[in-house]
């Protein structure tokens, strides 16, 4: 009997020897894997302890240097140094560093509709944005999947997150995606798949699908996903990739454990406060808490278009003098961009550093690290403690909008008010 | 599979940067290094007074946050025997069991530090010997349960050759 599919369940299937419904454990292709400088020594010796020194599909498998880029420290250096050699003798594709984000390099050149992605890092289900089921897992479960071209995967029930309404001024993806982690908790989702669809979704460019889809970890989900259509194919297009382009969507009749209606014309900008992403409060309720680091880029949003919004704010403004402003292009094709469009300079007239292309303050490894008792504000998509390099650092989260209002001004600004 | 060892206790929302925080991430080649850290931002003095057995029991969505195995890694390598939690996060999940560190999911309020436990993982039974009170959690899915019983998923793929649904 034909039994109608969520999204992620169509996916499953089309990569399954048999039938598959929620709840089901499957053994599935891999279309692409990946890892990177944190979680890639882990995957090689894993790899080398089956006794084998290859991987199922070179052409397929992707080292990326985005985390420690370039490196801070000998250690991590010495990673680098075996994972360029593990590279040549397995023919797998290696991104050194200045390579960008791992995330949004997979989504500029590799990953496209229907396919499933793993990858050693939790925000590998960004690619879900484009309709590919995409998903975080460990550095062994991805030794494994390298070395097989196979996983093992128990299909996602699936929370449908309906958004309708357009939003209103100076309010974007992320303020929409801190108010769902906020409403359902950091655990609302765990083992779920977030579909999402509406009026709203269907507006929207790649760049922001990717915001949510990105942080749908961020609420324990396995994968954010959305219908590919008309944006997906021009995203697609403009990476050169038109061919990768398939059509693919929810069964009308899909099954959902559970479906949340946003009305998005309701949303105002929000940040999530220390120390949980579900911390979450409206930017109104916080402004005027002082800041001593701005922090614009990541796999959340670090984009162009985010860039963009940051640069409109900034031009012809000075960051707040008691304050630093860092932003790091996600890739080198989105640096290129802002260098061509000038927002390279409106940051630097402003007083903000650029870093090259890569995870920078992120993940507290290298640059960026803040003192105790600092607060930043980052448009990153983790404020736990310590992911900034220092337990004893306070970290905010919020849209690139708000984050260049409060450069200008040193204290949670909200950005409707610059 | 039957552990018993005494407990040592954390809250809610224990992350994967309070276990393995990212200062450390260069260590990240030098795991026994990088135990001497574990939990070292939940509290500092963890790897110092945790002994081989020892039982981390916690509350809601333990291990949320990054991928890093090397969460379980560190924890399994500082003598911890089993995580008893209310709820695990999806990849610590599965990184635990990939490295043959034991899991639990199982109301924890009851449980204090330094209760002495024990679990016996097959059945699905845990007792609390210092309180005199038993209860019952759902075992392992059978595909987690051979992996964890085979010492982990590398371990597994040697044995078997390949991932199979048993
Ligand atoms: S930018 Fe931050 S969240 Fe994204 S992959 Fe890098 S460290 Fe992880």
């Amino acid at each position: 009997m034909f039994r109608e599919k969520t999204l992620a369940e169509k996916i499953l299937k089309e990569h399954s020897v048999k039938d598959v419904k929620a709840n089901d454990f499957v053994i599935c292709e891999v279309d692409i894997c990946f890892a990177h400088d944190g979680t890639s020594q882990l995957a090689i010796e894993q790899i080398k302890k089956l006794g084998i020194e290859s991987v199922a599909k070179p052409n397929k498998t992707i080292l990326f240097m985005d985390h420690a880029s370039p490196s801070p420290r000998r250690e991590l250096s010495n990673t680098h140094l075996l994972m360029r050699s593990f590279a040549k003798k397995t023919g797998l594709i290696l991104h050194d560093v200045g390579c960008g984000v791992c995330h949004q390099i997979i989504s500029e050149s590799y990953a496209q509709p229907g396919d499933i992605v793993v990858g050693a890092d939790s925000h590998t289900c960004t690619a879900g944005a484009l309709g590919a089921f995409a998903t975080g897992m460990g550095s062994t479960d991805i030794a494994i999947a390298m070395a097989l071209g196979k996983t093992w995967l128990k299909v996602p029930e699936t929370f449908k997150i309906q958004v309708d309404g357009n939003f209103n001024r100076m309010v974007y993806a992320k303020d929409l995606m801190l108010y769902i982690i906020g409403e359902i908790g950091a655990n609302g989702a765990t083992y779920k798949s977030l579909e999402f669809s509406g009026t709203n979704i269907k507006i929207m460019e790649i760049s922001e699908r990717m915001t949510l889809a990105n942080m749908a970890v961020e609420a324990g989900a396995k994968c954010g996903l959305f219908s590919s259509d008309i944006k997906t194919k021009m995203y697609l297009q403009r990476h050169g990739r038109e061919e990768s382009f398939q059509e693919i969507y929810p069964d009308e009749k899909a099954k959902y454990e559970r479906t949340i209606r946003i009305d998005s014309s309701k949303l105002s900008p929000m940040v999530a406060c220390p120390d949980t992403v579900d911390n979450v409060k409206t930017v109104d309720e916080v402004k005027g808490v002082k800041v001593d680091q701005v922090y614009i880029g990541t796999c959340t949003n670090g984009r162009i278009e985010d860039l963009r919004i940051a640069a409109d704010i900034l031009k012809g403004e000075k960051k707040h003098n008691d304050l630093r402003l860092i932003i790091v292009p996600t890739s080198p094709k989105t640096y290129i961009e802002a260098i061509n469009e000038g927002i390279i300079e409106t940051f630097m007239e402003s007083g903000g550093m650029i870093m090259a292309p890569s995870c920078g303050p992120c993940v507290g490894v290298h640059q960026g690290i803040l003192g105790n008792g600092e607060t930043c504000l980052s448009t990153q998509n983790r404020n736990f403690k310590g992911r900034m390099g220092n337990p004893e650092g306070f970290i905010y989260l919020s849209s690139p909008a708000t984050a260049a209002a409060t450069a200008i001004m040193g204290e949670i600004t909200d950005p409707r008010e610059i | 599979m039957v552990l018993k060892g005494k407990v040592w206790k954390f809250g809610d929302s224990i992350s994967t940067d309070l276990i393995t925080p990212g200062r450390f991430y260069h260590l990240r080649s030098n795991l026994s290094e990088l135990a001497k850290h574990a939990m070292e931002d939940a509290d500092p003095t963890f790897s110092s007074k945790v002994k081989k057995g020892d039982f981390l029991v916690a509350g809601k969505n333990f291990g949320l946050g990054s991928s890093r195995e090397h969460a379980a890694i560190v924890i399994k390598l500082s003598g911890v025997s089993v995580v008893i939690a209310h709820s695990f996060a999806r990849i610590f999940y599965r990184n635990a069991i990939n490295v043959g560190l034991p899991l639990v999911s199982c109301n924890t309020d009851q449980i204090d530090e330094g209760n002495t436990l024990e679990v016996d993982l097959e059945r699905g039974i845990l007792y609390n010997i210092t309180k005199n009170t038993k209860m019952n959690f759902q075992p392992l899915p059978i595909l987690m349960k051979t992996i964890l019983k085979e010492g982990g998923l590398v371990q597994y793929i040697k044995k078997h050759g390949d991932l199979k649904l048993v």
